[in-house]
């Protein structure tokens, strides 16, 4: 097999406590993570909210400091990289935000947004910038006319799809996708799926896919790393995660589904209460407070789980057989 | 619509407005229709001569015209103070982005020497460079209205930029690849551009009101050259018996503040139709 | 049951160059006391206008045109004047805005966001506020509450940003909660506790909700009725399960053919 287009290894990320946290408790938002995207892959990230996944991608493209591990991006440490190499690399990797509103600059007019990579790495004449940025909002399902409004006169689905315009501008290698598509509407929603996939298809594209709707999920992932409490808990091909899931915080995702069908039984709830304090997690399994496992004990509490393979996906649970 | 409009769509805005385009126009324009301010007509038969059709608003005790010298003294008054506010909010703008862009201990070592500079008032430092020297030269007079003047929008500036700075559209700049140059011109300024330009218009007030201070104490403009504080500090003596001589300049140094400070309010009050 | 809110033929315009736009062109809705409607619809077809002018909210340029009507509990919404508007805001109906972010004061902790509404709608004390605020963040779901009280909106993850946005709509008990995507950036189980409290809050004070989502898995198991809207207008008004089982516009019909769907599990759930 190739060497990996992503590979992050061992990753944590730390924000200070200082000041309104706890002074001298960090907030420990990612906890040593380690996985790999392959290009023309996509590697899909669901968690509970809160669990780190906002952070890890932020980390993943060097936004902000990380406190261990490494993070290397087609063989190259991309912590290592200064300057100008920096920014030749970031081209290549590109992020769209979780919140579409704020990650558009106010004062900047919709079709100067989808081009400003083009302008920054110089892809293309500047006179075919007004074709390329119409055919991308095309592609995205969006009116080229839109090109002249400013962000604030877009919808919130609008701003979404511009701001996937835009990072698909420069023909990134990998996207990391933050909950991308949730302001948006099944129909159009499928219309951009399609587009990812058929890039992914076309150009070896790769997709770190990070989403709380795990039909979606299921649609476009070949695999599927589950986040809890900054810990991947549970990683495997998306057709075994989705059907047989072997962890007990993933069962509980999955059992929580609305299903889009009114005369379905309710969606079951299996996990109550909080997920761990990141400014103090416990030192045994992270759910222990509230696992839904029948076979959860005091060895539970005690030591953390190591992720190890269980049938076909890796799991990180003391107590995880075939699925329940 | 642009910043202009939606002034002029407020009351108060609009009036600043008028009173400003008023001023301006006289400043531009009227010296060609009055006489000339340093023409002294009857300096032997009679000095602070009352209102009269000929003069307008009397003579002073030179006899010399006080609406020539008024509207001369808007010129020299209005540019002084524009011209200061220009370099102060230059380099504020500068700094501020730099302290917060850069952040670390370049932003530490501009932060400190603000506050320090800060500490000291303004007018303070003012009267002590002004009170050593025998006659200050105009452009000086700018330069040290101007380099005095900048802290306070350093601090704004830089506190706009660390805001932006946490939101996505500044990160996600940085993720596509660019610049420091590019991040400051194309994300940073234009967004602290409002704040700034309410900043700059009320800053001219203030040193409109400086000079003319600096100028009451004679350590500002320098006669003959007419400024509006000046033209008081020329009138002092003269208070009661010729009150025309300096209620003239006063009037206009209080209507020029107004105004600047209602547009000044208008383009604060105006979101510039993005969200709040 | 007498409506508590009743729009009709709402419009609104957005000068443009060669004529004004009417994203929202000719809405009516009503929703009663106590119900949930979801507004489910395309992309861009008018969903968070109508919510915002329901408050008299619609950013200006944007405008509401005359012959349109909003009564929200036999008042006529859009004849208020500015203090009665100000009072209606928040406890006759209360926004959940769709982009938390953007919608919060990033200079303000996301605690004194929630106990500012709370005083600006209650005669109580600071710290009775706070207590308040506290609370409400708990019931919405956000972890330690206590200490989040002091976080800066920056500093909470994107789903918990929009709980403290659904804790600031509640903070005034409104009798109507309009939710535009408030559970977006939730996985499903936090996304079910929220729905939980709204379901109880509907039931214990007749709290009516106008729920706009694109996840018809959320309108599947919560509406009561169902409004499908396409281009600014109203294509489509039923009963949850009616439209569910037999949608009789084109539109909802290709809106519910797309809808994604889970493979099979093999133990059971879903
Ligand atoms: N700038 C920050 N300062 C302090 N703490 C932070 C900061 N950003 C995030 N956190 C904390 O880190 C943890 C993880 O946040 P993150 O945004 O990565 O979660 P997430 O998995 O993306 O959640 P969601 O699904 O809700 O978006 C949370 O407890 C959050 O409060
Ligand atoms: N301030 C504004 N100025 C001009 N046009 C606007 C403004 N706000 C929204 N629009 C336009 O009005 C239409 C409806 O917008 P609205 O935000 O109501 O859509 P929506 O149904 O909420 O969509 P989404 O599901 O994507 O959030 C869109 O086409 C949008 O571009
Ligand atoms: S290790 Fe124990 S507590 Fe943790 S998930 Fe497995 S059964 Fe539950
Ligand atoms: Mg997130
Ligand atoms: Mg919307």
């Amino acid at each position: 097999m190739t060497a990996p287009l992503l590979e992050v290894q061992d990753l944590v990320v730390h924000y200070p406590g200082g000041g309104l946290f706890r002074r001298g408790a960090p907030v420990c938002a990612v906890n040593g993570v380690s996985f790999s995207v392959a290009r023309g892959e996509t590697l899909a990230l669901v968690g509970e909210s809160g669990s780190g996944k906002s952070s890890l991608a932020r980390t993943i493209l060097r936004l902000q400091a990380k406190q261990g591990g490494t993070v290397r991006f087609g063989g190259t440490d991309l912590f290592a990289l200064r300057g100008r190499a920096l920014r030749a690399e970031r081209r290549r990797l590109q992020i769209v935000f979780q919140d579409p509103a704020s990650s558009l600059n106010p004062r900047m007019r919709i079709g100067d947004a989808v081009a400003e990579g083009l302008a920054i790495h110089a892809l293309a004449p500047r006179a075919e910038w007004p074709a390329r940025v119409a055919a991308l909002l095309g592609e995205v399902g969006l009116d080229p006319a839109l090109a002249a409004r400013w962000p604030h006169e877009l919808s919130g689905g609008q701003k979404q799809r511009v701001a996937i315009a835009r990072a698909l501008a420069v023909e990134p290698a990998l996207v990391v996708l933050d909950e991308a598509v949730s302001a948006l509407d099944v129909s159009v929603q499928a219309q951009v799926l399609t587009l990812l996939t058929t890039l992914q298809q076309r150009r070896g594209l790769a997709y770190l896919f990070i989403a709380h709707d795990l039909a979606v999920v299921a649609q476009v992932a070949h695999r599927v790393a589950v986040l809890y409490a900054g810990r991947v808990v549970e990683e495997g091909p998306v057709g075994s995660i989705l059907t047989a899931p072997r962890h007990p915080y993933t069962q509980a995702l999955l059992a929580a589904v609305p299903a889009p069908d009114p005369s379905a039984p309710p969606p079951r709830l299996l996990l109550q209460g909080d997920p761990p304090d990141p400014s103090a997690l416990p030192p045994g399994c992270p759910l222990w407070p509230r696992c839904p496992h029948p076979a959860r004990d005091a060895h539970c509490q005690a030591e953390r789980p190591a992720l190890r393979p269980v049938g076909p996906t890796h799991a990180a649970c003391h107590h995880a057989g075939p699925a329940a | 619509m642009t910043a202009l409009q939606r002034t002029w769509a407020d009351r108060g805005g609009r009036g600043g407005l008028l009173v400003l385009a008023f001023l301006v126009l006289l400043a531009l324009l009227g010296p060609l229709a009055l006489p000339d301010p340093r023409a002294q007509p009857d300096l032997a038969t009679g000095t602070l001569r009352p209102p009269t059709a000929a003069h307008l608003l009397g003579t002073d005790h030179l006899s010399r015209d006080v609406l020539s010298r008024v509207v001369t003294g808007a010129r020299v008054s209005l540019s002084v103070a524009v011209g200061a506010v220009l370099l102060a909010v230059t380099l504020g703008a500068g700094v501020g982005v730099v302290a917060g862009y850069a952040g670390g201990w370049v932003d530490a070592a501009l932060m400190r020497t603000v506050d320090a500079a800060l500490a000291v008032p303004r007018i303070f430092l003012l009267l002590l460079v002004t009170a050593t020297m025998e006659r200050i030269p105009l452009g000086a007079l700018v330069l040290l209205l101007g380099v005095t003047g900048w802290f306070g929008t350093s601090r704004l500036v830089r506190s706009e930029v660390l805001r932006l700075r946490a939101l996505d559209f500044v990160r996600g700049a940085e993720a596509l690849g660019a610049g420091p140059g590019r991040i400051v011109r194309q994300h940073l300024l234009p967004n602290v551009l409002r704040p700034l330009t309410v900043a700059t218009t009320l800053a001219v007030g203030d040193v409109i009101l400086l000079e003319a201070g600096l100028s009451f104490l004679g350590l500002g403009v320098q006669p003959p050259m007419p400024s509006w504080g000046g033209m008081i500090y020329e009138a002092r003596p003269y208070l009661v018996d010729a009150p025309w001589t300096s209620l003239a300049p006063g009037v206009a140094i209080v209507l020029a503040v107004l105004a600047v400070n209602l547009v000044g309010e208008a383009l604060a009050a105006d979101r510039g139709g993005l969200p709040a | 049951m007498t409506a508590l809110l009743e729009v009709r033929d709402l419009r609104i315009a957005f000068p443009a160059p060669g004529g004004d736009r009417h994203p929202v062109d000719g809405v009516s809705l009503t929703v009663a006391p106590g119900e949930l409607l979801a507004l489910v619809g395309e992309s861009g077809s008018g969903k968070t206008l109508t919510g915002l002018a329901l408050l008299r909210l619609v950013p200006p340029p944007g405008r509401i045109e005359p012959g349109s009507s909003i009564r929200l509990d036999r008042t006529d919404v859009l004849a208020l004047a500015d203090e009665p508007l100000r009072q209606l805001r928040g406890r006759k109906a209360a926004m959940v805005f769709q982009d938390p972010l953007a919608s919060l004061n990033p200079v303000l902790t996301v605690g004194e966001q929630v106990s500012e509404t709370v005083r600006a709608h209650f005669p109580v004390t600071a710290r009775a506020a706070r207590q308040r605020a506290e609370a409400l963040l708990a019931e919405v779901g956000l972890p330690d509450p206590a200490r989040r009280y002091a976080a800066y909106p920056h500093q909470l993850s994107g789903g918990m940003r929009q709980r403290v946005m659904l804790a600031i709509a509640l903070a005034a008990e409104p009798a109507l909660l309009i939710a535009d995507e408030p559970t977006s950036a939730l996985d499903v189980t936090v996304q079910a506790q929220v729905l939980a409290l709204l379901d109880r809050l509907r039931a214990a004070h007749g709290m009516a909700v106008l729920l706009i989502t694109h996840d018809l898995g959320i309108v599947a198991s919560r509406a009561d009725r169902v409004a499908v809207m396409q281009a600014g207008r109203i294509v489509e008004t039923a009963p949850t399960a009616a439209l569910f089982r037999a949608p009789a516009h084109p539109y909802t019909q290709s809106l519910l053919a797309a809808i994604p769907r889970l493979p099979r599990a093999a133990g059971g759930a879903t």
